[in-house]
């Protein structure tokens, strides 16, 4: 195993392992927390239709996956608010649309699409320099967000009325942190692909909500517990030439499985 | 009598539907004002109105400078059904939350804050479970939270949104004895279907149903609920003190 290390590939794996399990650990807790969740789902596969834009105009994917990300995360609010349609037609509104205009474009692009595969199911094998860029920003800006505005996201995703009722800056935090989770979403998508990345969002934190109902604490958690999925996954991958992304999926579910068995042990022997 | 708000011809519309109507109503600091009417009568409305979350259509909430700091010296009780209860977030949490305020978003409460807690999580008898989820309380004790949540911040008028709702007759009643000390420091708003109830510790019961009506004494007799077009069901209760129905006389 020691020679892996030796592989650029492999320590750039890693290095992506970690920085998507930090933002993923702290959006997904708060995603989860606010049962968005269905929400992530749009914006992430949504995102396919820039993923699509940017191939056919020979520009790097994950910044059309971004723009797309974050304008879908918009425009699921805005088409609910606006459009006063309810909030899950708006969502599969803008998931289909998504994964429709990614389609198109990728059909409309001469030649074979090679990658297709890789931002349907993901390839923490072959991240880039920039896709480690990317995640090093976000997961920094997600972390220091969360860090300094701790409290005030806590009382305005736990009573939004209560918030706007003490003149808190509602608004302001509900864009912020949705982009934040837009962003979050698309710099994983180069670990799990936009058909897995979910899980990634939301397994570890489900995991750590049998063991503990406090945000900072499911937040902490949920890092470890990604980071080892991901580890784990790699090297099992590896061996066993298995596609990661659906790998580090498989081995998220059997550490939920197994804390939920900790979990009912632990509640007979009381 | 200090005079804390006072609503002129209040009217909020949604789109089309009129929820209340040219609602006229002073409070000031020893009033404990008793807000009964139907569902959909503009209770909750009203009680939001005040609070700033809706916007007058018509109509204007004058709040006087006592009431200065106007997020903070009004505490605000909402439904606790509204809330997602599996939220993690512990008690103590909740309680200091009440501290939020315009000026103090980046950092709603700090150490100094915690004084103001534990004189509030005494008064209010929840030491034992300061530290749990929200989600492992009961009903009771969720309201004990959310009025520490309420209180902390030391308004000069508290506003409830149904409290007797999801707790038993128990908790009911020290909740209105809670509430009875409370309105020696501040003014109360309370809404509530369970006019009977309430009538027994109010010092003044009001009447919304779309339009409002103002009854300046806790006894108010079927007669004149019909005439205030103010149709609710009303329920006695045996062992509360003052008698609510029937033959009184009084003078306004």
């Amino acid at each position: 195993m020691i020679d892996l290390f030796q592989y650029d590939f492999f320590t750039n794996a890693l290095l992506a392992a970690l920085l998507t399990s930090i933002s993923c650990g702290i959006i997904g807790s708060y995603i989860v927390a606010r049962r968005m969740v269905f929400i992530g789902g749009g914006i992430t596969h949504a995102s396919f239709g820039g993923i699509g834009i940017a191939y056919f105009l020979g520009i790097n994917p994950m910044f059309g996956a971004a723009v797309f990300a974050v304008l879908s995360a918009m425009g699921i609010n805005w088409l609910t608010n606006r459009g006063n349609l309810r909030q899950d037609s708006s969502i599969a509104i803008w998931w289909s649309l998504g994964m429709a205009i990614g389609v198109i474009f990728i059909a409309l692009t001469p030649g074979y699409a090679p990658n297709l595969m890789s931002f349907l199911f993901g390839s923490i094998l072959t991240v880039s320099g920039t896709d480690l860029l990317f995640m090093a920003v976000v997961s920094t800006l997600t972390a220091l967000t969360f860090f300094l505005f701790f409290k005030t996201i806590m009382i305005i995703s736990f009573d939004e009325e209560f918030a706007k009722a003490r003149n808190m800056p509602v608004k302001t935090f509900d864009y912020l942190l949705i982009t934040l989770s837009a962003l979050a979403i698309v710099a994983s998508i180069r670990v799990s692909g936009v058909i897995l990345v979910l899980s990634l969002l939301t397994l570890p934190q489900a995991t750590a909500n049998i063991f503990t109902r406090k945000f900072r604490n499911i937040s902490i958690a949920s890092i470890a517990i990604g980071f080892t999925a991901m580890f784990a996954g790699l090297i099992t991958s590896y061996h066993t030439n298995l596609p990661s992304g659906a790998t580090i999926i498989l081995i998220l579910t059997l550490f939920f499985a197994l804390g939920k068995l900790i979990a009912s042990l632990k509640f007979r022997s009381l | 009598m200090s005079e804390l708000i006072e609503i002129r011809n209040l009217t909020v519309r949604y789109g089309e539907y009129t929820a209340i109507k040219d609602v006229n109503l002073s409070i000031s600091q020893p009033d404990f004002i008793g807000v009964i009417g139907p569902n959909g009568g503009g209770k909750t409305t009203l009680l939001k109105a005040i609070l700033g979350l809706l916007q007058p259509s018509s109509g204007e909430i004058i709040f006087s400078e006592k009431l200065e700091n106007k997020q903070s010296d009004i505490g605000y009780l909402p439904q606790i059904n509204k809330f997602d209860h599996r939220f993690p977030i512990s008690v103590k949490e909740v309680i200091l939350s009440g501290m939020a305020g315009k000026n103090r978003w980046i950092k709603p409460y700090s150490k100094k804050d915690d004084k103001k807690l534990e004189s509030i999580i005494s008064e209010l008898d929840v030491e034992h479970i300061v530290h749990k989820p929200i989600g492992e309380l009961s009903g009771g004790q969720m309201q004990r939270v959310f009025l520490g949540r309420a209180l902390i911040s030391e308004p000069k008028l508290l506003v409830l949104d149904e409290p007797d709702t999801y707790v038993d007759n128990q908790f009911e009643h020290e909740l209105y004895e809670m509430l009875v000390e409370l309105n020696k420091r501040m003014a109360i708003l309370l809404v509530s279907h369970d006019v009977g109830t309430i009538s027994s510790y109010v010092k003044g019961i009001a009447c919304i149903n779309t339009e409002f009506n103002y009854h300046p004494s806790n006894v108010i007799s079927p007669e004149q609920l019909k005439a205030y077009n103010c149709p609710i069901q009303i329920i006695t209760h045996g062992e509360v003190p003052h008698t609510v129905l029937g033959q009184h006389d009084h003078q306004h």
